[in-house]
């Protein structure tokens, strides 16, 4: 399928280019319709590869690019099944994003996150999966999952270990402070900034220089410079599982939802 | 080192542009979510251009539970 247009995103091919456009309000949580929406982008992703050389992930929502999980649909959703299958729900949508991050990855074609604003949680982490993050000035990344008695779940600890090593980790991940475009870049996070409004030209004119080189080369560059992470990842859905049960995350989750700010999560 | 005052004074200047409000009407000690008329992803996008104009990292933590101008040029003075 070389066009999509769904409920929360949708994807087309331009110049070989495939751009991923994320457009759910407020700022493009990931909940049960988004995740089905990102597998069939997964799955259509390897026949559309073969036609292009890059593929950009960015977001139609003034807010930013995404700021994580639908914590709402996972409080509702865990309230809904009896205690002793609350486990085994959060255990499935965590393999199901997974295989979407560990797709995205391990894509056959070079990966561009072009992120603004809001950055947080499973949005932050969905970048980490892109090869390269293109970040508008005002954006600002952050893991806040510590505030509610959890860690990051789609994969994002290992990836940002991997990328910028373990000091980094701690920092954000402890402290739940979020840092700018302009950090982002001194520890190694960011490769280019883009004035505010201008990450989307900043990514295609970057996606333009990527379909100069052999794909094939570029392919086996990728795999040769960027490890799959697969006993962290494995790992990291253990420990978020065990933690889910605690009754102090069910209080977070509440005290989140019963909130009547539009975004809880901020300070 | 600048004074509080100044630093202050640059917020308020910093805001009144950003925010479209005239700056004879923001005071040190006002709500500046009131006052602004800001939610919460407003405040960080302050937050933001408060890091850049003070070429600053200040820690969104620090600002849990600041409203008012006097005192987020506090907690901006600590890192200056």
């Amino acid at each position: 399928m070389k066009t999509f247009s769904g409920e929360t995103l949708s994807w087309r091919t331009a110049d070989g280019a495939i751009e991923l456009v994320l457009d759910r309000a407020p700022c493009n949580e990931i909940g049960s319709a988004t995740l089905d929406e990102l597998e069939g982008f997964v799955a259509a992703l390897e026949p559309l590869a073969k036609d292009s050389h890059a593929l950009i992930i960015h977001s139609a929502r003034k807010e930013g690019f995404c700021a994580g999980a639908d914590l709402r649909e996972l409080y509702q959703r865990s309230q809904d099944l009896p205690a002793a299958q609350r486990v085994a729900g959060i255990r499935d949508f965590l393999e199901r994003i997974h295989h979407v991050m560990n797709s995205l990855d391990a894509a056959p074609l070079t990966t561009i996150a072009a992120v603004h604003g809001v950055t947080f949680g499973g949005g932050f982490e969905l970048a980490l999966a892109c090869d390269l993050i293109i970040a508008d000035k005002m954006t600002r990344f952050c893991f806040p999952e510590l505030r509610l008695g959890l860690i990051p779940g789609f994969g994002g600890i290992p990836r940002l270990k991997r990328d910028l090593g373990n000091a980094v980790v701690r920092d954000l991940l402890l402290t739940g402070r979020s840092i700018n475009t302009a950090k982002a870049q001194s520890i190694g996070l960011v490769s280019q900034v883009a004035g505010e409004g201008d990450v989307l030209h900043v990514a295609r004119a970057t996606a333009a220089q990527l379909g100069k080189f052999d794909p094939t080369t570029a392919v086996a560059a990728k795999r040769f410079i960027k490890p799959v992470l697969r006993e962290e990842l494995r790992r990291e859905i253990d420990i978020f599982c065990e933690l889910f049960t605690r009754p102090a995350v069910e209080a977070g989750l509440r005290k989140f939802v019963e909130s009547t700010d539009a975004l809880p999560y901020l300070p | 080192m600048d004074t509080i005052e100044k630093t202050t004074n640059e917020i308020l200047t910093l805001a009144a542009a950003h925010f479209k409000v005239p700056r004879e009407q923001l005071r040190p000690d006002d709500d500046f979510f009131k006052k602004l008329g800001i939610n919460s992803l407003q405040a960080l996008d302050l937050l933001t251009r408060l890091e850049q104009h003070f070429h600053i990292e200040l820690p969104d933590y620090e600002l849990q539970g600041v409203s008012d101008f006097r005192t987020l040029a506090e907690r901006i003075q600590f890192r200056l």
